[in-house]
């Protein structure tokens, strides 16, 4: 990628390809806050006391490809089991994780086995998965069901309440499989219950919404948005806050629509490039092994019930201090 | 029929057309796809009927090379990183293909 503008639309002085850089490097010790769906972030390390005293706080993990050994990717089970090391080291111990999918890289059963026994090892109250596409693809999700889809209809989608806040697991991997779209997608029965799921519901309840893909077109010639998203987010966009927590592609990006609020996690075994910024979405090539930890890393969030605010934080295994202390 | 049912039919026929007295090929037809930066490689490919074909993937992430359709006449399932898979097409036709694990990834089997 050029480092030098290409197309200044705008008149800002930034492209969108300076722009996606930029995105795609300042995850890294940066806290997002999120109030009336107005995004605020601050530098690691200021003042964090308007997200201090949160009523509950979870983690999200995801993209931990147990199995892949490639390049200088050859300890994805060490890298994983480093976030949790930083996960079990947090002050407060999270109420919940939430792992956003590819658990695995091959749905082979040892993999899935190494996945649960690391997921055991965090301190945490409970856990909840939503597939990816390599949980999905070998065997139409039938082990990623049957071992860590406790509770969930169909192709794999819940709900939960946790203190006051909805939280919604959707499943947009399963049809990509069958060749039917390129891009993910929730499908027409998916989308009839989330429509049930939410009618109920106040509008001032918080929602987040974790899935696998983005739910919201990052690029498609990667095939890195969902199909149906708009129909889904339309049920949503009556709710004062929405979060939309995904994974898929390896790297922080965040949008503001409305009151909806998207965010991409870090994966815990391997970045993928910007989009476009590569011939491929493969693992990045050119990382040497020593900088790898800046590329990896997870996502804590923290919900303050009186100012219905949820923080997304997010940090890197480099960094040596937990990144979260106020 | 299986892959191996396919060569014993196919080494029957070869067998007849032998003691027919014609002249037959002295090899099977083959020819390779190349998987490599997420494509098929070439992506469309034009082949005689009977030629093998086969799929490597030369990336660092599993691939699939899965016929369209909800019966698939061939599907490699998982191919990691150096792993082959061979298909015989027998019949004339246009066979396309995708990778089910990123299926922006299409390709096209032209057999003639």
């Amino acid at each position: 990628m050029s480092d030098f503008i290409e197309k200044d639309e705008s008149n800002d002085g930034i492209d969108r390809r300076g722009f996606l850089k930029c995105m795609a490097w300042a995850g890294a010790g940066m806290v997002w806050a999120m109030k009336g769906g107005i995004l605020q972030s601050r530098a690691f390390g200021s003042d964090l006391s308007g997200i201090a005293g949160a009523d509950f706080t979870f983690v999200q993990v995801s993209d931990s490809h147990i199995g892949f050994h490639k390049g200088v990717y050859t300890d994805v089970v060490g890298t994983f089991q480093e976030s949790v090391t930083r996960i079990n080291a947090l002050p407060t111990p999270p109420s919940m994780i939430l792992h956003t999918g590819d658990l695995t890289h091959l749905s082979k059963p040892h993999e899935f086995d190494t996945v649960a026994q690391i997921m055991k090892s965090i301190n945490t109250d409970q856990s909840f998965y939503v597939p990816g596409e390599h949980d999905y693809f070998v065997d139409n999700g039938v082990q990623f069901l049957s071992r860590f889809g406790k509770g969930t209809r169909g192709i794999g989608y819940q709900s939960f309440d946790l203190k006051g806040v909805h939280f919604i697991g959707l499943v947009n991997v399963a049809n990509l499989s069958n060749g039917k779209t390129t891009l993910g997608e929730l499908g027409d029965e998916q989308l009839e219950w989330l429509e049930n799921d939410v009618a109920d519901l106040k509008s001032s309840t918080p929602i987040v919404v974790f899935a696998h893909v983005p739910l919201w077109t990052v690029y498609e010639q990667w095939g890195w948005g969902t199909e149906d998203a708009a129909q889904a987010l339309g049920y949503l966009r009556r709710f004062g806050s929405v979060s939309v927590l995904n994974g898929h592609i390896h790297q922080i990006l965040q949008k503001v629509e409305g009151n909806i609020t998207f965010h991409t996690a870090r994966s815990t075994a391997f970045p993928q490039p910007a989009p476009g910024a590569a011939d491929s979405p493969g693992p990045m090539k050119n990382i040497a092994a020593e900088k790898l930890k800046n590329y990896l890393g997870l996502t804590r969030v923290d919900y303050v019930e009186h100012t219905g605010m949820l923080a997304t934080t997010d940090s890197t295994l480099a960094e040596l201090e937990p990144a979260t202390q106020p | 029929m299986n892959r191996i049912a396919h060569r014993i039919v196919a080494a029957s026929v070869l067998a007849m057309v032998v003691l027919a007295g014609a002249s037959p090929p002295t090899t099977e037809p083959t020819a390779t796809v190349q998987i490599e930066n997420f494509s098929f490689m070439p992506r469309e490919l034009t082949v005689p009927a009977g030629t093998t074909v086969t799929w490597v993937n030369k990336d660092d992430v599993p691939h699939t090379a899965t016929a369209v359709g909800d019966t698939p006449l061939f599907d490699s399932n998982a191919l990691d990183t150096d792993d082959t898979y061979s298909f015989t097409f027998k019949q004339p036709g246009t066979f396309p293909y995708y990778c089910k694990v990123h299926p922006h990834m299409t390709g096209k089997i032209i057999v003639q």
